[in-house]
């Protein structure tokens, strides 16, 4: 039952670059897999959570009795009984000094800030035991007046946690003139208002859900002097350290194992309350315990993503050179500052700029408190949002000026020559080349064809009209030089580690500290050790996602795996070469500065001497003959902080068909040319091509988490929070060019969150381009028929009174606008 | 407590299960099926489809005493006699799977969907697999996989695969 690989493999060529087919693919295929909700332990209890109903209210009362009668039930425990063991759930990253961060309790003692937060947990001897018993649990609440909409909660009329005072977080300004990047932009804003243009929009990022497709699970075995903790985490070194920080558990105590996991995109970059709550049981109870949850939990407590206002001021010159550009945003944290929470929004600090050449710069944020689910990093993390939001205008700008879109972004573009090019933001883009990317999709799309298309389809009045929607993206990944982190005020460094052990009969152990699941790391970090090392790939074996095993990691998310992960494993190879090979020399009578090593032996120049690879790991084993001094291994550690991010880039072409008598759109081709580097196997590539696209096409076409008026996650389940299905997408044509990244060994940039970041404004760009003859410039995501048809009908249509474009031009001095008067209001 | 008798992968089991158990909680939970995994509560996304009597069925929408009788294959069973099964092979030659939480039932339902169109259509195959929900892959590897698998069990590729085999 084992995988037949029908091309062998062929050792003359480099493992880098060939589209292997994946190690991990086998257990995942015939069902020999151990998710953390498999794992069963002997004497194991199973817990249900109670959850608050209310979206904010004081707990007044818990009555278990009845609960704890039930079959099977072994305890009830509620805030009050963990309050001094179950720790915290801390956020890394206060974006400023005065950010203001309410407690977050695992279990609730006292007040609940959201529809699902945690208020009791039930231990019993089978799953459904525990959540027959959770039913019977009684609560007694005194509801409190809950905010829920962004714009209200900056109005502080009512508050998601009255013992802060307000609803604000933290605030948070990038300016080009203050930094010395730049120039001003109340200036460029003032110039252009005079004889420019001046572009003024409003977008809404509306909120998002994860979905991954595996709901989280925890098992803890508390029997044992360390305590091991098993969990469906992107994390399980950040979620060691924070327990340790938390709980009053001694760090060297806790074993923490991600063992499967089944997809993240974020949403398992978090510590949650569900683990913690889990660990303070199982040290209460002294047994093992496990908690999976409903998808219906994972809905209303896996934190959310996205959920933002985008107040965005574009100046440029009559011929579309853009001068400058503001960018105010608010950004719903939900109910707690989360791990990366607050600092998710400042990601787009650096991106909102993009890749163009733009004069003068202003980023600000504010974060904000309301009384939904708490809201941290979904693919792409901040960056999307940037994305969104200067792509949507870039296709404004072209508008006004009357031009091409493509042909905007190229007046305003860093050109292939200019790189490395620092940006009006402070970062220094190391290389990339805009035009090649854009010249090779075009092809790829028919672009002139397509156009033309439009065109007659447009004179003929189709009631299917073509859009064409154009992204021409960069982002900032591989997360992140630990010196830039810590000006950030962010609470850990960005740095990865690695190690290889080489074993006596021959075959490779690599330690990485990253923790994957699904990015099919233990074949590309395969194929990087087979070439660095001159191993047969098969000889390879990587381990990872356990802190005994892999103890120090910062683990995967930010698409910093293969730039940062492997780039310290790509060293360790290194130092693995080097004190084999004063083994070598020792070995074949030969100074040191002669020894040459090539394809996994080393050989003494201008002779036919050579000693392989395993043969020295042998030496090395047995210490029999080694050089005097020299300690028996040639195993090696490093730990690599980055110099700098990756940026990735990419030229994104979308049509769009859209039937403007009901509003239904429909992808009629999707063309990327992405340049992420250095390319390690074009097959895993493709993939998280392909699943990003799809993501970030979602959020333009079906996605949102919706509330209703009084906190309940009304988009709770899979019924009504609309994922793709095979049925509702298309394939792709996907290609590469290749810029090589200055900042690594090997010239890799990330690629995870490319897709995602890029495609929504694609997506909607194309489907503005089908409708703006009807005076539409913009529809609210995600964009559904009604959305789309009532844009269609209100373009068509005189303004009457009271009654204004989608998003319409500032006046001087006003806020903010009224989102009710956005499109049907109903994402308010 | 129901009395059923059910035949699993092969194996034949007698047990007391309580009337609200689902099927796919009686696999996993009463057998070690761990192979067979929930995704959600609400039948949307398929991750725990098996075989009923060689008929794709989501688990979780199945009570075990509805499988008395009967005869259930999951993900496990569907390798014979140490080959994989061409929808497996062609999974993993087509990377048709990334974090693998959907793959066991994805692999099931398309080996139904060939089981009733033997030479799909790309539309035919999204449509057959509009029930089983993927967050990784954009289906865009899944698709392939299943047109290739479709072609390595027609007539015409069993036969060239014999061929190389002989």
């Amino acid at each position: 039952m084992t995988i037949t690989e029908d091309r062998a493999a062929d050792a003359a060529t480099p493992e880098i670059g060939k589209a292997r087919r994946r190690k991990e693919d086998q257990r995942l295929i015939t069902g020999r897999t151990r998710w953390t909700d498999n794992i069963q332990l002997p004497g194991m209890l199973h817990l249900a959570m109670v959850r608050s109903p209310f979206a904010h209210a004081t707990i007044s009362a818990i009555d278990a009795s009845e609960a704890k009668g039930s079959s099977g039930v072994v305890a009830i425990f509620t805030g009050e009984d963990l309050k001094d063991i179950q720790g915290v759930n801390i956020t890394a990253w206060p974006v400023s000094a005065e950010q203001k961060s309410p407690d977050h309790l695992p279990v609730a003692v006292s007040h609940v800030a959201h529809a699902g937060e945690i208020v009791a947990v039930v231990a019993a001897r089978t799953a459904a035991e525990a959540r027959d018993a959770a039913e019977l649990v009684d609560v007694d609440y005194d509801e409190l007046p809950a905010v829920l909409d962004l714009k209200k909660a900056a109005t502080d009329e009512v508050l998601a946690h009255p013992a802060l005072g307000t609803n604000t977080s933290a605030t948070w300004q990038l300016d080009s003139a203050g930094q010395g990047s730049g120039g001003d932009v109340e200036e460029a804003i003032a110039t252009a208002r005079e004889g420019g243009i001046l572009i003024e929009r409003e977008y809404r990022q509306q909120r998002l859900i994860p979905a991954f497709m595996e709901p989280r699970s925890t098992v803890v075995d508390p029997t044992g002097e360390q305590v091991t903790m098993w969990s469906a985490t992107q994390v399980p070194h950040v979620l060691r350290f924070c327990i340790a920080a938390t709980t009053g558990l001694p760090e060297s105590k806790i074993r923490v194992v991600a063992p499967d996991v089944g997809g993240g995109f974020g949403g398992k970059l978090q510590t949650t309350p569900e683990e913690f709550a889990t660990l303070a049981v199982a040290r209460k109870l002294g047994k093992p315990v496990k908690y999976t949850e409903t998808r219906s939990e994972t809905m209303v407590s896996g934190h959310h993503g996205r959920d933002q206002w985008q107040k965005l001021t574009l100046a440029a010159e009559k011929d579309g050179r853009v001068t400058g550009l503001k960018v105010e945003l608010m950004a719903d944290l939900g109910a707690y500052a989360a791990l990366v929470g607050g600092g998710v929004p400042v990601l787009g600090a650096w991106m909102f700029n993009s890749i163009y050449k733009f004069a003068s710069y202003q980023f600000n944020v504010t974060n904000y408190y309301t009384n939904k689910t708490w809201v941290d990093a979904y693919r792409g993390a901040g960056r999307p949002e940037a994305t969104y939001a200067i792509e949507r205008l870039m296709d404004e700008l072209a508008a006004e000026v009357g031009v091409d879109p493509l042909e905007i972004r190229e007046k305003n573009w860093i050109t292939h020559d200019e790189f490395p090019f620092t940006t009006v933001a402070g970062m220094t883009y190391d290389s990339g080349n805009y035009e090649a990317a854009t010249a090779k999709a075009k092809e790829l799309f028919g672009y002139d064809e397509l156009r033309a298309e439009q065109k007659r389809r447009r004179e003929s009045n189709d009631p299917v009209q073509l859009g064409i929607g154009v992204s021409t993206f960069t982002e900032m990944c591989g997360l992140a030089p630990s010196r830039i982190l810590g000006a950030l005020n962010y609470g850990a460094g960005g740095w990865e580690s690695a190690s290889i052990r080489m074993l006596a009969t021959g075959t490779v152990e690599v330690i990485t500290g990253v923790s994957p699941h699904g990015q099919g790391h233990e074949t590309a970090w395969s194929q990087i050790v087979a070439d660095r090392l001159g191993v047969p790939f098969e000889n390879v074996e990587v381990l990872h996602g356990d802190t005994q095993i892999s103890p120090k990691g910062m683990d995967t998310y930010g698409s910093r795996s293969l730039v940062v992960g492997a780039e310290a494993v790509v060293r360790a190879a290194d130092k693995v070469i080097e004190k084999a090979k004063v083994v070598a020399a020792h070995l074949l009578e030969a100074s040191i500065d002669d020894i040459e090593f090539n394809a996994g032996t080393f050989g003494v120049k201008g002779t036919d001497k050579g000693i392989s690879m395993p043969e020295i790991a042998l030496a090395a084993w047995t210490g029999h003959n080694l050089p005097d001094g020299m300690e028996p291994s040639i195993d090696a550690d490093a730990t690599f902080d980055p110099d700098n991010f990756s940026f990735p880039h990419g030229t994104h072409l979308c049509a769009m068909e859209v039937d403007t008598e009901t509003g239904a759109t429909s992808m009629r081709k999707y063309v990327c040319v992405d340049d992420i580097g250095t390319i390690i196997n074009p097959l895993i590539v493709e993939g998280q091509v392909h699943g990003g696209l799809v993501q970030g096409i979602a959020q333009a076409l079906w996605e949102g988490a919706e509330y209703d008026e009084q906190g309940t996650l009304v988009t709770g389940s899979f019924v009504d929070y609309t994922l793709p299905t095979s049925a509702d997408t298309i394939s792709f044509i996907t290609d590469h060019t290749t810029s090589p990244s200055t900042y690594n060994t090997l010239g890799t940039k990330g690629v995870g969150e490319a897709g995602a970041i890029a495609s929504t404004p694609a997506v909607v760009n194309a489907i503005v381009d089908a409708v703006r003859q009807f005076g539409v410039n913009d529809i609210l995501m995600p964009c559904t028929p009604e959305r789309v048809w009532k844009a269609i009908a209100k373009g068509r249509s005189v303004p009457g009174e009271g009654e204004r474009d989608a998003a319409p031009h500032f006046d001087e001095g006003v806020p903010n606008q009224d989102p009710g008067a956005a499109n049907d209001g109903s994402q308010a | 407590m129901t009395r059923i008798k059910v035949t699993v992968d092969g194996v034949s089991y007698s047990d007391e299960v309580e009337p609200r158990t689902l099927l796919v909680q009686y696999l996993r939970e009463g057998l070690g099926k761990t192979g067979t995994v929930v995704g959600c509560d609400t039948s949307n996304c398929g991750a725990c489809t098996v075989h009923l009597d060689g008929t794709s069925v989501k688990s979780c929408n199945v009570l075990a005493v509805q499988a008395d009788g009967h005869e259930v294959t999951t993900i496990e069973g569907l390798a014979e006699n140490g080959e994989l099964h061409p929808v497996q092979q062609a999974f993993h030659e087509c990377h048709a799977l990334q974090c693998g939480y959907c793959t066991p039932g994805m692999i099931m339902q398309a080996c139904d969907v060939l089981k009733n169109n033997p030479d799909p259509s790309e539309q035919e195959i999204r449509e057959g697999l509009e029930g089983n929900l993927c967050r990784c892959t954009g289906y865009h590897n899944i698709v392939k996989a299943v047109q290739q698998a479709a072609g390595a069990m027609s007539p015409a590729g069993s036969a060239s695969s014999q061929a190389v085999s002989s």
